[in-house]
């Protein structure tokens, strides 16, 4: 198989008996068996994902054929729990945990027949924009082996250029689905906070933590968020916008479309900056009004991030004492020894760094200097975004200064690392929809450009999207 | 501008609950610090007026009854995680 069909196709022929679910499910675990070099799976879910096809196909023989993802089959980032295998977050603290329930995206997903084959590799616990901070092992990028896939969600994205499922989930809290799409050459897409329920992902940093697909076309994006997305009562802060994603009505002609002016500058590579730019004079061609924008406060929004970022992390992590889940220390000889050691032992030293970041800077004495005032500078990023949504409809920059970096290259540097992140947290601290559209390449490496919209403009972004995607077809 | 000491960092492990090594004290020193040094920027920020942003939903208290429901997992099912247990509970090491 060189490439997936579009979900809507591979659901019509598993519906009329052109494929069957066991086809699909037995193509997909072909492709991950050849991609093996890749590094970007930690467990294949055989067993479940085989027995479920064949539950599917039976059903469909019996004529119910109910289901918008029938057959199809998806890897999920290996922090959400799931049934079939294991669910460990990348990390040697939870390695070999079983889930007790699964993520309420999972359970919607296969109420509409897809099928669970895998589950992908990431930044421990999501923290990274590589996958380099993997307890266990190092994604390659799909294009080129010495290079990273970005992260957190390297593995999904990986995977689903590499054909090894239709589709696959991500989680984003500062750019984790935006990043690897564009590293690797795929659709992905951040919905607004909220709109997908968190309930059954690992917590990494809860106000800014959001859900959603990585997939080879902005139809398949919408199709699998729509099946995924609304209120859930085991989120509380799932919201229900009531609006079906799935039916997108592509339009450029009169939309006012903002370029951010900080992110086409100085330090973005010149390829980025000339595939961008490529694509706003397509999208002027094709009708839409181009204004230059200018966000002062997005200067501000990495520091402001990785303020509040590793707070919430230290906090969710706090969980993980030895005690509760999966790894415990067996050389402790009281409770005190067995936290420290359980903690020292299963939490690898991104996870670490970050954890003592967040302690100080919720510390007594250092809360108001920092984690407050990140707080309020948040407060002037979310006005800033929210004003020039009333004067464009969408904006739309770089989704990294550079491509793909080589493994390694930023390993020593945690700072230089979190930069990867500089255009995309912006989006993250408003809890904006933004979109990572592949659109270009330089020396064979992908390049993405992200979209953004207002809060709650999921279905406007993505109809845009697949416009913008139609360019130039 | 705050900068960390090695006492510091101590310090706070112990607040985290993570031993470190002689060689993670001394990086994490440095790149706290370097961190620290470029989050600096936001004290230079004019704030006033504005109130902190805790969440971006707009939603407020999300309620609904105290009632006892059965939801995905049991009980049985949610013990099974931990590293160790005796019947319905978490059993963990001696607190002395």
């Amino acid at each position: 198989m060189d490439s997936w069909e579009s979900i809507e196709s591979l659901v019509a022929s598993v519906k009329s008996g052109g494929t069957s679910a066991q086809a699909l499910v037995l193509q997909a675990l072909e492709n991950i068996d050849k991609g093996a070099e890749f590094e970007a799976i930690i467990s294949v879910h055989k067993t479940a994902a085989i027995e479920r096809a064949k539950i599917i196909d039976k059903k469909i023989q019996d004529g119910d054929t109910a289901g918008r993802l029938l057959g199809v089959p998806f890897i999920a980032k290996d922090n959400y729990l799931s049934f079939g295998g294991e669910t460990t977050a990348a990390s040697n603290m939870l390695k070999g945990f079983k889930a007790p329930y699964q993520a309420t995206a999972i359970n919607r997903l296969e109420a509409e027949g897809a099928i669970c084959v895998a589950k992908a590799n990431l930044d421990a616990f999501a923290h990274g924009s590589s996958t380099e901070n993997s307890d266990f092992m190092v994604t390659k990028n799909p294009h080129d082996t010495s290079r990273v896939p970005g992260g957190s969600s390297g593995g999904s994205a990986a995977a689903v250029v590499l054909n090894m499922a239709s589709f696959a989930l991500g989680t984003d809290t500062g750019g984790s689905i935006r990043l690897p799409a564009s590293f690797c050459g795929a659709v992905g897409y951040k919905p607004t906070y909220g709109r997908v329920s968190r309930s059954g992902v690992v917590a990494m940093a809860s106000s800014t933590d959001v859900i959603g697909p990585i997939t080879r076309s902005v139809d398949d994006a919408a199709l699998v968020l729509d099946c995924m997305a609304g209120k859930d009562e085991l989120d509380s802060t799932s919201i229900d916008l009531d609006v079906s994603l799935a039916n997108l009505k592509p339009e450029l002609k009169g939309k006012t479309v903002g370029v951010i002016k900080e992110f086409m500058g100085e330090g973005v590579h010149e390829d980025v900056k000339r595939v961008v730019n490529d694509k706003v004079q397509e999208l002027s061609a094709a009708g839409a009004t181009i204004k230059e924008i200018s966000l002062p406060s997005l200067d501000l929004a990495l520091a402001c991030y990785y303020i509040i970022v590793p707070a919430e992390i230290s906090s969710n992590l706090s969980r993980y004492d030895g005690q509760r889940y999966q790894y415990s220390d067996p050389t402790a000889t009281n409770l005190q020894d067995s936290y420290v050691l359980s903690r020292s032992k299963g939490f690898g030293v991104e996870a670490k760094r970050r954890i003592m970041i967040g302690t100080y800077v919720l510390s007594s004495g250092y809360y108001d200097a920092y984690y407050k005032r990140a707080q309020l500078v948040r407060t002037k990023i979310v006005r800033e975004f929210a004003e020039l949504f009333s004067s464009v409809d969408f904006m739309v920059s770089p989704v990294a200064p550079f491509t793909a970096f080589k493994i390694g290259e930023n390993t020593d540097d945690p700072l230089q690392m979190y930069l990867a992140d500089v255009m995309t947290v912006g989006a993250s601290l408003a809890g904006i929809p933004a979109i990572s559209l592949p659109a270009g390449e330089s020396q064979g490496l992908p390049i993405g450009i992200q979209i953004m919209a207002s809060q709650g403009s999921d279905l406007e972004l993505l109809s845009f999207a697949k416009a913008v995607e139609g360019l130039g077809k | 501008m705050a900068t960390l000491s090695k006492n510091d960092v101590l310090k706070l492990a112990q607040l985290a609950r993570l031993h470190l090594s002689e060689a993670e004290v001394k990086n994490f020193q440095g790149e706290i610090n370097e961190i620290l040094g470029y989050v600096e920027k936001l004290q230079a920020v004019d704030v006033n007026g504005l109130e902190p942003t805790v969440q971006v939903t707009g939603l407020k208290n999300v309620m609904r009854d105290d009632v006892v429901r059965t939801y995905q997992a049991l009980p049985e099912a949610l013990l099974k995680g931990a590293p160790q247990r005796e019947d319905s509970s978490l059993k963990v090491k001696r607190v002395l």
